[in-house]
């Protein structure tokens, strides 16, 4: 009853062009930014801010980008984190060789040096699909950590590639404690995340989807193949690489190559995975899952099962719970978290009638 | 009746084209004048969507060529035959599964926008403007079509023939002026063939859309064609009017197969 669209006309297509067409979403969207923007800095701790608020917020922006590229243009990557430490090694650079770097202007420099790179291993997508094309993208993970590595260059000759991020600093604003930190990835984020959902509302996402569902069809209507996933590459690189940048700078401080690994890659695809591919809401979804489920574990399997299990024992659980949802999504809703909300929007229009 | 068939604008001439060792097509000539509705035919295997393919550049013949309005092509690519006006629909349907009937109308007409992904992102202005001004056309499309109340609906949800409707639609979005139909009318009934005929003959009629069809319903073919092309393993072996090709001993022989 309270979720249902009826009664609002739309008279122009412009109304029926909104990001959010209906009134309910537009009202629920308002008040989740609020929330997060005015009353979580003022009561969230530290350790939530820090460690849980930051980083679900960062990984949904790479969980964007992946999503992008994966969810929307159908081209399956695996050097999401590859793209993150180019974003976040750039920025890292711009701060250090350039004086008076706006911190802001870095980061977005970061996420296009990302690009460019994204770009470059996103040629081979225009011979190779599918699961091949996932075999190449490795090519960029592994390539990219070891020339962070390698070429001391990029990390100021530090030892093993360590960077420390350096102080944030905007408009003479030092951005030093958790809230203020907490603050800026999120304006950052949200800004993305709605540039993000107007460009696959636009020509641009659907030509995107247009590839992903049947190429040919779209060649034929005249989408040029080269420049659709080109395209999609460096937009969902560049949105990894802005992850990256505020990976390092808001969220851990001392970054090394080694960090951005495979792993991590394969943790950003299992976000959009069980968030739901091929959705913007689903990347936040996914992230806040995969970013909470270990806590959670770690808090509530001592609590159920007390002093019986020993904590490597907790430890090996959250495997077998994290590969088993995997799967129990996989199986279940191919569409992730995202798809459940949608089906519980239906459910809502109705309730409390059952047809 | 408002059309009037015009000049010759697509030539084929000595088309042939194989893959490895299949023939496809062998040495096929023939042409297609402006507002007419030019129909091919063939038993299976004939070669009929081979020559809708080599028309809009999917696959390069490897002998002959083909001019269009005037331009002989080389190398031709799909999106090149886009832009120049050629739209078509596919046998299997090919519509984009996982987006509403009015996104993929709107794909059709991509090519007509100018903004780029930067616009997009921001939503605004000149991007807001682009898209309104589409949707505008899109509706106009979908009115047509009288699909106005499964406009907001995912493809993949439709029945098959609304799917190709909507199909027909994405082509008729990029307003060309010749459109290949690849079997518009496979699979349906009666009524949903009365229908298509109806819009194909609206279109033809009202936008002047050169039209080639390949469609095995030979009631439909030899009444809306003007004139009909019959393929069989490859080669021509027929081409005229309606009546003439129903006379003609060798499309018979085809059709209904000769006792030696």
């Amino acid at each position: 009853m309270l979720y249902r669209e009826a009664g609002q006309f739309k008279a122009s297509y412009e109304a029926d062009q909104q990001i959010f067409p209906i009134l309910q979403d537009r009202i629920g969207v308002m008040l989740l930014i609020g929330f997060f923007a005015l009353a979580v800095p003022l009561f969230a701790d530290q350790y939530w801010l820090k460690a849980i608020l930051i980083p679900v917020l960062i990984f949904s922006l790479a969980a964007i980008g992946l999503n992008i590229l994966t969810g929307y243009a159908g081209q399956l990557s695996l050097g999401s984190a590859a793209f993150m430490a180019v974003g976040a090694f750039g920025a890292y650079n711009f701060m250090l060789r350039i004086d008076g770097m706006p911190f802001l202007v870095a980061i977005l420099l970061g996420g296009l040096c990302a690009a460019l790179v994204g770009v470059m291993f996103g040629l081979p997508s225009l011979r190779i699909k599918g699961f091949y094309l996932a075999v190449a993208t490795l090519a960029a993970q592994f390539f990219i950590v070891w020339a962070l590595v390698k070429i001391e260059w990029f990390s100021n000759y530090s030892s093993s590639g360590v960077i420390t991020a350096q102080q944030i600093e905007i408009l003479g604003f030092a951005f030093e404690g958790p809230q203020s930190k907490y603050l800026l990835t999120l304006f950052v984020v949200v800004m993305m995340a709605l540039a993000a959902k107007n460009m696959v509302r636009s020509t641009t996402g659907r030509s995107w989807m247009a590839v992903r569902d049947m190429d040919v069809a779209a060649e034929v209507i005249g989408i040029r193949l080269m420049r659709t996933k080109l395209t999609a590459f460096a937009v969902s690189s560049f949105y990894c690489g802005v992850a990256g940048a505020l990976y390092a700078y808001t969220y851990i401080g001392t970054v090394e190559p080694e960090g951005f690994n495979l792993d991590l890659s394969f943790k950003i695809l299992f976000m959009i995975i069980i968030g739901g591919v091929g959705s913007i809401m689903g990347s936040f979804l996914g992230a806040a899952f995969i970013v909470l489920l270990p806590i959670a574990l770690d808090v509530f399997v001592p609590m159920l099962l007390g002093d019986l299990v020993s904590s490597s024992f907790v430890s090996n659980l959250q495997l077998i719970v994290f590969g088993g949802l995997i799967v129990f999504f996989l199986i279940v809703e191919p569409h992730g978290l995202a798809r459940l909300w949608q089906i519980g929007k239906e459910k809502l229009r109705l309730w409390p009638f059952p047809h | 009746m408002a059309r009037e068939i015009g000049d010759v604008i697509l030539k084929m001439e000595g088309i042939s084209l194989s893959f490895g060792g299949v023939k496809a097509l062998t040495n096929i000539s023939f042409d297609v004048r402006e507002h007419e509705i030019r129909s091919i035919i063939g038993p299976n295997g004939a070669g009929k969507s081979s020559m809708l393919n080599v028309i809009n550049g999917v696959y390069h013949p490897q002998e002959g060529q083909v001019t269009f309005r005037g331009e002989v092509r080389r190398d031709m690519e799909p999106h090149k035959a886009a832009k120049q006006g050629i739209a078509r629909t596919f046998q299997n349907i090919a519509l984009f599964k996982g987006m509403s009937v009015i996104d993929n109308i709107m794909t059709g007409r991509n090519l007509k926008m100018k903004c780029n992904v930067f616009h997009h992102a921001l939503h605004w202005g000149k991007a807001r403007a682009e898209e309104i001004e589409h949707r505008k056309k899109v509706e106009e499309v979908i009115d047509f079509l009288e699909i106005q109340n499964i406009r907001k609906t995912p493809v993949g949800r439709l029945p098959y023939g609304l799917q190709k409707r909507v199909e027909l639609g994405r082509a008729l979005a990029a307003e060309p002026s010749m459109m290949l139909l690849d079997e518009p009318m496979a699979g349906m009934n009666v009524e949903e063939k009365q229908d298509m005929c109806r819009f194909i003959l609206d279109v033809n009629d009202q936008f002047g859309t050169t039209i080639v069809l390949i469609e095995h319903d030979m009631g439909v073919v030899m009444d809306i064609s003007d004139r009909v092309v019959v393929l069989d393993y490859g080669k021509k072996i027929g081409d005229g009017e309606p009546d003439e090709v129903k006379n003609n001993p060798d499309v018979i022989a085809a059709y209904l197969g000769t006792s030696h």
